[in-house]
C-alpha cells in the first residue's frame, strides 16, 4: 500500500487555431486532426515505494502541479499511465473544491464523503478537524468568508482527518502561518513515519530538505533530476538563477539512487581561488533587481560564495565557513574604493550588512581598468532559509558609514540557500550563537 | 459504473440535502418554502384557471378538466426541463469540483436528476392531495405513471448528457439550448390540446417524444385510462439512443473536458 508508479507519462493540451477547428475535428473525425498538441509533461518515468517523502521541485510552469493532478486522478494522460495503490488523500491547490456558499462544516462534509468516508465517521471526525483547523465559530459560516488561509487550515484538517496511503500536498502549506505549518509538517511527520507515502510540491529548499528524503527535479516538463534532495536544490537554484546546466536532462538519465542528505560542515575557509584579472575584464557586468544603482564609473564582474576553484555556490550548508567574492572593474581612477554587502531574508529583513570602510579597512586606490576583488570570509551562522545578497561598490568613505559617490549597488543581485546541517544542535531563531553549556547540578 | 454510483450514494445523497439547504438558507420560513412555491403554482392552475377564467376543455365537463389537464402537462414537462436544463450546466458549474477532487464524474448527472426528482415528487405530492380532496383521483391506473417517469427521466437524462458534455467544448449549445427549449415547450401539448391542431401538425408530433409524454401523463391523470403504449415506443427508442450517446460521449470526452474547464 502507498507505492506510486508512473510509466511513460505524457500529458498534452489540445490547442485549436478556432473554435471552429474543434467542431470540424469531432464533425469530420476521418480528415485528420486540425489541432496542436501542447505537451505539458513528457516522458514521466518514476517509481516511488511505500513510505517514501518525495519533493516535486521546479519553476512556475514546470508541470509539478500537472504531475500531482495525474497522479491523484483528476486529470487523465495522454500517454503512459499512472498507478497508485491505497487510498489518496491530495490538497491541490487551495482547497478541495469547496463551495462557497456552504458553511464549513457542511463542506467538511461534502469532502469527506467525496473521500470516500461515510457521514457517521465524518461526524465522528468532526471534533478533531475542527480542533485542528483552529479556525473557531467560522466553521459554521459559509466558505466565502474565509481568509485563504482559514480553508487551507480547513482543508488541510479534512485530507489528512484519517492517515492516508498517499498524501498529495501541492504548496497549499505555503499560505498558512508559520504555527499552523508546524503543525501540519508534525502531522505529516508522523504520516511519514506510520508509512504514508508523500509527494510534496514546494519552493522552500528548507523544507524540502527537511521532510524529504528524495526530489524530483521538473524542468521543461521532464524529469531533470530524480535523487537526493540537496542536488535537486542546487539544480533548481541554479535554474532559477539562470545558468541551468544544460546537460541536467543527460544527467538525469544515470541518475543515482536516493541518498540520505548530509551536510558536512567546513570548518576551514575555503582557501582562496586565484583572481583572474583578464576573464574578469572581459566578464558581462552584472545587474540587480529593481532599486539598483549603475554608473558608467565601475561594473560589478562578480559577487557570489565561491569555494576553493572559483566555483559559485548557492546552496550553502548552515554554520559553514564561506568565502563572499565580489569583484569590481574600474572605469576611472578611485582614490578610496569601498566594497560592501547586504544580506536580507525573504521578508527583507536585513540579517547582515558591513563594507570595507567600516571595517576599518582601505582597499584602493584602482586605476582606470583595474580590477578590485574583495573576499569576506566568515561562518554562515543563519538559519535554514533562502536569502538574497546585495553588493555596492562606493568611494571616498566618511562619518559612520557614508561615502561622497556610489558607484555601483546591485539590489538582490542574486538569492541563496542555507540548508540545515543534520550534525548541529537545534535552534530557531535567526542567527545561531553556538552557545557553549557549562552547568553544573548542585 | 452502477457500483461507483452505489459506492458514491453517501456523496449524491449529501450533495441533493445540501442544495435544498442552500436554496432556502437565510430564509426565515426555511423549508416551509420548498411547499408553499409549488403549493402556489397549483392553486394558480387550478383554482384560477377552473373558477376564476372558467377555461373548459372541450368535450371536457368536469369542473377541474382543463387544470388537470394543465398540471399533468406541465409538471412533467417541468421535471423533463429542470433535469435538461441542469445538467446541460452541470460540468460547468462544477469545474471546481471536477479540476481538484478525483471521484466518479457519472455522480453529477445522479445528483442532478435525483434532485430534480425531489422537487419533483413534493409538487406532485401536493397534485396527488389536490386530485384527492377534489375526487378527480384516477384510482389504480395511477401506478402506471411510474413506468412514464423512467422513461422521461432517461429521455432528460440522455439528453442532459450529450448537452453538458458538448456544451463544455462548445459554450454556444447551453445558449441555443435555453432558447430551443422554450419554443419545444409551446409547441408540445401542454397549455393547448393536441386536438386544437391541425391535422398535419398533429402528425409531426410523433417526431416529440416529450409530446407523447405528457400525453401519457394526460392520459392517465385526466381520463383514468392507460397511456398510449405504442405511441410512446418511438420516444422510448429516442430515450434509449440518447441514453447511448450520452454515455458514450461522455467515456470519451470526460478526461479532455477536466482540461477544457
Amino acid at each position: 500500500m502507498g507505492a506510486i508508479t508512473v510509466s511513460g507519462l505524457g500529458k498534452a493540451y489540445k490547442q485549436y487555431p478556432t473554435r471552429w477547428a474543434r467542431l470540424a475535428e469531432w464533425l469530420l473525425p476521418w480528415s485528420g486532426p486540425r489541432h496542436r498538441a501542447h505537451w505539458i509533461l513528457q516522458d514521466i518515468d518514476f517509481h516511488i515505494a511505500a513510505g517514501e517523502a518525495v519533493a516535486l521541485i521546479g519553476i512556475n510552469g514546470a508541470g509539478k502541479s500537472t504531475l500531482l493532478k495525474l497522479i491523484t486522478g483528476t486529470t487523465l494522460p495522454t500517454v503512459g499511465s499512472v498507478a497508485t495503490h491505497g487510498r489518496v488523500a491530495a490538497l491541490l491547490e487551495l482547497g478541495l473544491g469547496f463551495h462557497p456558499d456552504f458553511t464549513g462544516r457542511q463542506n467538511v462534509l461534502m469532502a469527506g464523503q467525496l473521500m470516500g468516508l461515510d457521514a457517521d465517521r465524518i461526524t465522528t471526525l468532526m471534533p478533531e478537524i475542527e480542533a485542528f483547523a483552529g479556525i473557531g465559530d467560522y466553521i459554521d459560516q459559509p466558505v466565502r468568508v474565509y481568509s485563504s488561509g482559514m480553508q487551507m487550515r480547513l482543508a488541510f484538517s479534512v485530507a489528512t482527518c484519517e492517515r492516508p496511503d498517499i498524501l498529495i500536498v501541492d504548496e497549499a502549506l505555503a499560505v498558512g502561518d508559520v504555527f499552523f505549518q508546524q503543525k501540519c509538517f508534525d502531522r505529516i511527520r508522523g504520516f511519514t513515519a506510520a508509512g504514508t507515502t508523500l509527494l510534496f510540491v514546494s519552493h522552500s529548499m528548507g523544507t524540502v530538505m527537511n521532510i524529504c528524503d528524495r526530489a524530483l527535479y521538473i524542468r521543461q516538463g521532464r524529469v531533470a533530476f530524480d535523487g537526493a534532495p540537496r542536488t535537486a536544490a542546487d539544480r533548481y537554484q541554479a535554474e532559477l538563477l539562470g545558468h541551468a546546466p544544460v546537460d541536467a536532462a543527460d544527467e538525469a538519465a544515470c541518475a543515482p539512487i536516493p541518498v540520505a542528505v548530509s551536510v558536512s560542515v567546513p570548518t576551514e575557509a575555503p582557501a582562496a581561488p586565484p583572481v583572474d584579472a583578464d576573464r574578469l575584464r572581459t566578464s558581462v557586468a552584472l545587474s540587480g533587481s529593481d532599486g539598483s544603482i549603475v554608473t558608467a564609473h565601475a561594473d560589478c564582474v562578480g559577487a557570489a560564495f565561491v569555494d576553493a576553484d572559483g566555483v559559485a555556490l548557492t546552496n550553502i550548508g548552515a554554520d559553514q565557513q564561506v568565502r563572499l567574492r565580489i569583484d569590481y572593474l574600474a572605469h576611472r581612477d578611485l582614490d578610496d574604493p569601498h566594497v560592501g554587502f547586504k544580506i536580507r531574508n525573504r521578508h527583507g529583513i536585513v540579517l547582515f550588512e558591513t563594507n570595507t570602510y567600516c571595517m576599518h579597512q582601505t582597499p584602493g586606490p584602482v586605476s582606470a581598468g583595474g580590477v578590485l576583488s574583495a573576499s569576506f570570509v566568515f561562518a554562515m551562522q543563519l538559519a535554514p532559509e533562502e536569502y538574497t545578497l546585495t553588493v555596492g561598490l562606493g568611494n571616498g568613505g566618511y562619518d559612520e558609514g557614508n561615502f561622497r559617490e556610489v558607484l555601483n549597488y546591485l539590489h538582490e543581485v542574486s538569492a541563496f540557500m542555507v540548508l540545515p546541517d543534520a550534525a548541529a544542535i537545534r535552534w530557531s531563531g535567526m542567527t545561531n550563537l553556538a552557545p557553549r553549556l557549562e552547568c553544573a547540578t548542585l | 459504473m452502477l457500483r461507483a454510483l452505489w459506492h458514491s450514494r453517501g456523496f449524491i445523497g449529501g450533495s441533493v440535502q445540501r442544495d435544498f439547504q442552500a436554496r432556502y438558507r437565510n430564509t426565515m420560513l426555511g423549508a416551509a418554502w420548498t411547499v408553499l412555491n409549488p403549493l402556489a403554482m397549483i392553486v394558480v392552475y387550478t383554482v384560477i384557471f377552473s373558477q376564476v377564467m372558467q377555461s373548459k376543455l372541450p368535450g371536457e365537463v368536469s369542473r377541474f378538466g382543463y387544470s388537470i389537464y394543465l398540471c399533468a402537462g406541465i409538471l412533467s414537462w417541468g421535471l423533463f426541463a429542470e433535469i435538461v436544463t441542469r445538467a446541460q450546466n452541470m460540468f460547468i458549474d462544477n469545474a471546481n469540483l471536477l479540476k481538484k477532487a478525483n471521484f466518479p464524474r457519472i455522480c453529477l448527472p445522479a445528483i442532478v436528476a435525483s434532485n430534480a426528482l425531489v422537487n419533483f415528487a413534493i409538487i406532485f405530492g401536493l397534485f396527488t392531495v389536490f386530485l384527492l380532496v377534489s375526487g378527480q383521483f384516477p384510482g389504480a391506473v395511477f401506478a402506471l405513471l411510474l413506468p412514464l417517469l423512467v422513461l422521461e427521466v432517461a429521455l432528460a437524462i440522455g439528453l442532459g448528457l450529450v448537452l453538458g458534455v458538448l456544451n463544455v467544448f462548445f459554450r454556444d449549445v447551453g445558449q441555443f439550448f435555453q432558447i430551443f427549449i422554450q419554443f419545444w415547450f409551446w409547441l408540445t401539448p401542454v397549455v393547448y390540446p393536441a386536438a386544437i391542431l391541425p391535422p398535419a401538425l398533429r402528425d409531426l408530433l410523433v417526431f416529440n417524444p416529450m409530446a407523447a409524454v405528457t400525453g401519457g401523463f394526460q392520459d392517465v391523470l385526466l381520463h383514468g385510462r392507460a397511456p398510449d403504449w405504442a405511441g410512446l415506443l418511438p420516444a422510448t427508442l429516442c430515450a434509449l439512443a440518447l441514453c447511448v450517446l450520452g454515455l458514450r460521449l461522455f467515456r470519451k470526452r470526460a478526461g479532455e473536458m477536466v482540461d477544457e474547464l
